[in-house]
């Protein structure tokens, strides 16, 4: 989800459309990623080596910003879960779509988690986001401070709290919709990996079947046998062409669509955490009103200290929060239309390309003694 | 054996001698020119233009991509609800070559009146002195049978239920009775028929068509029911079954001239077949090896001479062995693409269900769009299916039995072989008995010897004579199989790359459609 910089200067000093995750080396059972980054300046780019780890720190780092005001109503971009060589198979389901192939998509998803951090009117500012895109060294050895908002927090502090009634009718409005929403996604980002992998079976099985043909037509060298050797032959070409398009497909697939709804998927995760963290505050809050509201004259001073400061937290998160909610709805909307309208053109072209081979193997079946 | 029939209808004029009228007399194997004449002619014609529209039976060109339309079209349809007879003979002969695209070997194909004339000229000259020669002589074809299978119907209900089906045939030989004429047939008539071509033809060598086999679980289903998908794929499997199985019998020339054949195409009423116990699923099959073994059992091992035959059957064997590799990968394709089938649908309703909850209208749209476009997509990965099974599954599932059918021949061969070597055996045996007769000086019993001499010595003749001619045929009818094999196969490869072809074009229409939705969400 890109943020217009709108007139607010950000201290990186890259550009951040040219960030690219341009290559995964495989290390053991490390990935590693190759991230690039032209120069604002015009003097180069930057080149850096980043492991997950390194990821995971740039995010602890930005989770732990407790002197940003309103931090809590920020909905952060998501961090894909980490990879691995080898992945067991409870991770590879995690992943879903990431997962697929040799980490193409996960790469891309990778590549979109930075420049959504580094386009941030807020999270942008932080100097980890410079350090994590230049410094040659990686900063993911040093730990990070333990912050207020690990994702494991929320499943600690247990979901009674999300039924919580709110204040406000916009919020309770986008909890009750983020709720449907969140589903909605998930299980069609889960549903169209299960096509995409249809797919690729149906690619092998073409595959095989092109090599069958090949070798069944091995065997004879019989003159009579000659016209069926033909014939054999070019329809182990027809196969290798279908199993090419049915690769094409399901790659479009992955590359468009399939990133566009894994990226909604967890987005509406991250809409959901930050919205939980604000009802959590809620609770908080209201714990300290009626706590300011029953304390004895020698600690109400006290108590309406502490309910003073909750409140101007509170209406600082959620002030953050309709910001952060306006712009992620227009950016979902863009981002979705974007991987629809790309998904839709490059499945057209290899709609088309398919329709002329297999035209060239019919004529050139025609044209056969 | 061609599935789908590669015949011209030779124009329906008076003027042109009926083909087959001459040389009925395919028992003697000794001339051969009797059976050049029903040798395919690999041009592919509209077949049912030529009944709909005789002025245009002489355009082939048009006729062709008038076919096209049609014959793509109802292709990878079920051949269920065609009552149109025209139709019906569209499904059965889908043509995709053009003229220019036939065989050059037969150049004589596109103009139909031809025929006629040149095999009168010189039966003497089309003696085949060699195999090549035999090959040549396929120009002569003119060729006039056609049948269709279709309307299956369940006929009686609970376990006694039967399906019917329509056997139609459209003929200008002289020996049918008419023209056009349909009857109902049940699939065990079917059996019956070959049971019966079986135990008369094969002596000769030739190749006889197995039908396609029984299944007790798939017409249990039917019994009950025959509306559910599986029953209606199952029925529609077995009608096309069928349909090729009695083509490739009438495109037989031999196998067309037995009276049984014609009984089955025009007879109203048959007597129900009762002995097809043994064609059951991989009973066929077995009955050929149990033969097979039982050849390879007796004491006399042929002596091959010719090593034609054996090089041959070592390669039918091995191609038979291709062929079910082959088949096991088509079915794995087939079921991943109902996979995709199932799997695109449910995709499609959770799309739905995303543009249902949807705020922003326009993409709210989009996201309907979208599950339509992937709803439409389902039902092109079922025809999809439907076509990789109905034009390759059972393409290859033919072919595996046809070979089986080849071995089924070779074994005759030998067998004649056998005969022969042993008649001989007796003869010697014989004419040891007489020497010991001359010896022993005993003048009546010396008469009987001599007269059984004579009379073995005339059945070594005929053996050998058998034995010679049954090798000519089976060498005939394995050129003619495999001929036919690759018309077959190319025939069917270019209906699935058609289909293939209109499939993609129709994705690309749903795209295309799909793109402006795309781009309108703001």
């Amino acid at each position: 989800m890109m943020e217009e910089v709108n007139g607010v200067t950000s201290t990186l000093s890259v550009d951040i459309q040219s960030i690219k995750v341009t290559e995964v080396v495989k290390d053991g059972h490390t990935l590693t990623f190759l991230i690039e980054s032209e120069k604002l300046s015009g003097t180069g780019v930057y080149h850096v080596d980043r492991t997950y780890d390194d990821f995971e720190w740039l995010q602890q780092h930005l989770f732990s910003q407790e002197e940003v005001s309103g931090i809590q109503g920020v909905i952060f971009p998501p961090l894909p879960v980490k990879a691995q060589v080898n992945a067991s198979a409870k991770v590879i389901k995690q992943l879903g779509i990431l997962g697929l192939g040799e980490w193409q998509a996960y790469c891309k998803a990778m590549e979109t988690f930075v420049r959504q951090i580094a386009a941030h009117s807020i999270l942008g500012k932080n100097n980890a986001v410079e350090i994590f895109l230049t410094s040659s060294d990686p900063p993911g050895r040093h730990r990070v401070r333990k912050n207020i908002f690990n994702r494991l927090s929320q499943a600690m502090e247990g979901m009674r709290k999300e039924g919580h009634k709110d204040v406000d009718e916009f919020f309770q409005t986008e909890r009750d919709h983020n709720l449907v929403f969140t589903g909605c996604a998930k299980t069609a980002a889960e549903r169209f990996l299960d096509v995409v992998q249809t797919e690729q079976k149906i690619a092998v099985a073409c595959g095989h079947f092109s090599t069958a043909l090949r070798l069944c037509v091995e065997q004879g060298e019989d003159p009579d046998e000659l016209d069926f050797t033909k014939v054999c032959v070019k329809l182990s070409e027809v196969f290798e062409s279908i199993q090419k398009n049915v690769t094409s497909v399901a790659e479009n697939n992955v590359s468009t669509l399939g990133l566009g709804l894994d990226l909604e998927s967890r987005y509406q995760e991250a809409e959901k955490e930050m919205l939980y963290r604000r009802t959590c505050k809620l609770v908080e809050l209201e714990t300290t009103r009626r706590n300011a509201e029953k304390a004895k004259p020698v600690k109400k001073a006290a108590m309406e200290e502490v309910k003073k400061a909750a409140e101007t937290e509170f209406d600082h998160i959620s002030g953050v929060a309709k910001e952060e909610i306006a712009r992620f709805q227009a950016a979902r909307v863009k981002m979705l239309q974007q991987a629809l309208v790309q998904w839709c053109e490059k499945q057209l072209l290899t709609a088309k390309e398919s329709a002329d081979q297999f035209n060239q193997h019919l004529q050139a079946f025609r044209g056969m003694a | 054996m061609a599935a789908s029939s590669d015949r011209i209808p030779p124009p329906l004029l008076p003027a042109k001698e009926e083909p087959g009228a001459a040389t009925p007399d395919m028992a003697d194997g000794d001339s051969d020119e009797g059976e050049d004449i029903f040798f395919n002619n690999s041009v592919p014609v509209a077949v049912s233009r030529g009944v709909s529209q005789p002025d245009n039976v002489n355009e082939q060109t048009p006729d062709l991509f008038g076919e096209e339309e049609a014959g793509s079209t109802t292709a990878i349809s079920n051949g269920v609800h065609s009552d149109d007879d025209n139709d019906l003979f569209a499904e059965a002969h889908v043509e995709l070559n053009t003229p220019g695209g036939s065989a050059p070997k037969e150049p004589s194909s596109s103009s139909g009146l031809r025929p006629a004339s040149s095999f009168t000229t010189s039966p003497a000259a089309l003696q085949p002195t060699s195999l090549e020669q035999m090959e040549e002589d396929e120009a002569e074809d003119s060729f006039d049978v056609d049948v269709a299978v279709t309307n299956p119907e369940k006929v009686g209900d609970g376990m006694g239920a039967y399906v019917a089906y329509k056997v139609s045939t459209r003929t200008s030989l002289a020996m049918f009775r008419n023209k056009t004429f349909s009857v109902r047939r049940r699939f065990s008539d079917f059996l019956g028929l070959y049971e019966k071509l079986s135990v008369k033809q094969s002596l000769h060598g030739f190749i006889i068509p197995p039908p396609p086999e029984k299944s007790v679980v798939g017409m249990t289903k039917v019994k009950v029911g025959m509306d559910d998908p599986s029953s209606v794929e199952f029925v529609e499997r077995r009608r096309g079954a069928l349909e090729r199985y009695l083509q490739r019998v009438v495109s037989h020339p031999s196998l067309l001239q037995d009276p049984d054949v014609r009984e089955f195409l025009e007879r109203e009423e048959l007597p129900r077949a009762v002995s097809t116990q043994a064609l059951s699923g991989a009973g066929f099959l077995k009955m050929i090896n149990k033969a097979s073994d039982a050849v390879n059992k007796m004491t006399i091992k042929m002596n091959e001479s010719d090593t034609w035959f054996e090089d041959k059957f070592q390669e039918m064997e091995n191609e038979e062995q291709q062929l079910r590799k082959l088949q096991a990968v088509v079915d794995s394709l087939v079921n991943h693409r109902k996979e995709l089938c199932g799997s695109t649908a449910v995709f499609a309703k959770s799309m739905a269900m995303l543009g249902n909850s949807e705020d922003n209208t326009a993409l709210s749209r989009a996201l309907s769009q979208l599950a339509e476009v992937e709803d439409k997509m389902e039902q092109l990965h079922q025809e999809q299916a439907a076509s990789d099974f109905f034009i390759f599954a059972e393409l290859l599932a033919d072919y595996i039995r046809l070979m089986g059918a080849m071995r089924g021949c070779f074994d005759q061969r030998v067998r004649a072989w056998q005969r022969w070597q042993e008649s001989q055996s007796t003869l010697q045996k014989k004419r040891e008995s007489e020497a010991k007769l001359l010896w022993a000086n005993k003048p009546d019993k010396l008469q009987q010897a001599k007269e059984e001499i004579t009379e073995w010595e005339s059945r070594v003749t005929q053996y050998e004579r058998d034995f010679d001619r049954i090798g000519m045929t089976v060498r005939k009818e394995v050129l003619r199989f495999e001929k036919e094999k690759a018309k077959d196969f190319k025939s069917q490869i270019m209906k699935y790359l058609d289909a293939m072809l209109q499939s993609q074009q129709r994705i690309v229409t749903f795209w295309e459609a799909f793109l402006p939705e795309a781009k309108a969400i703001a």
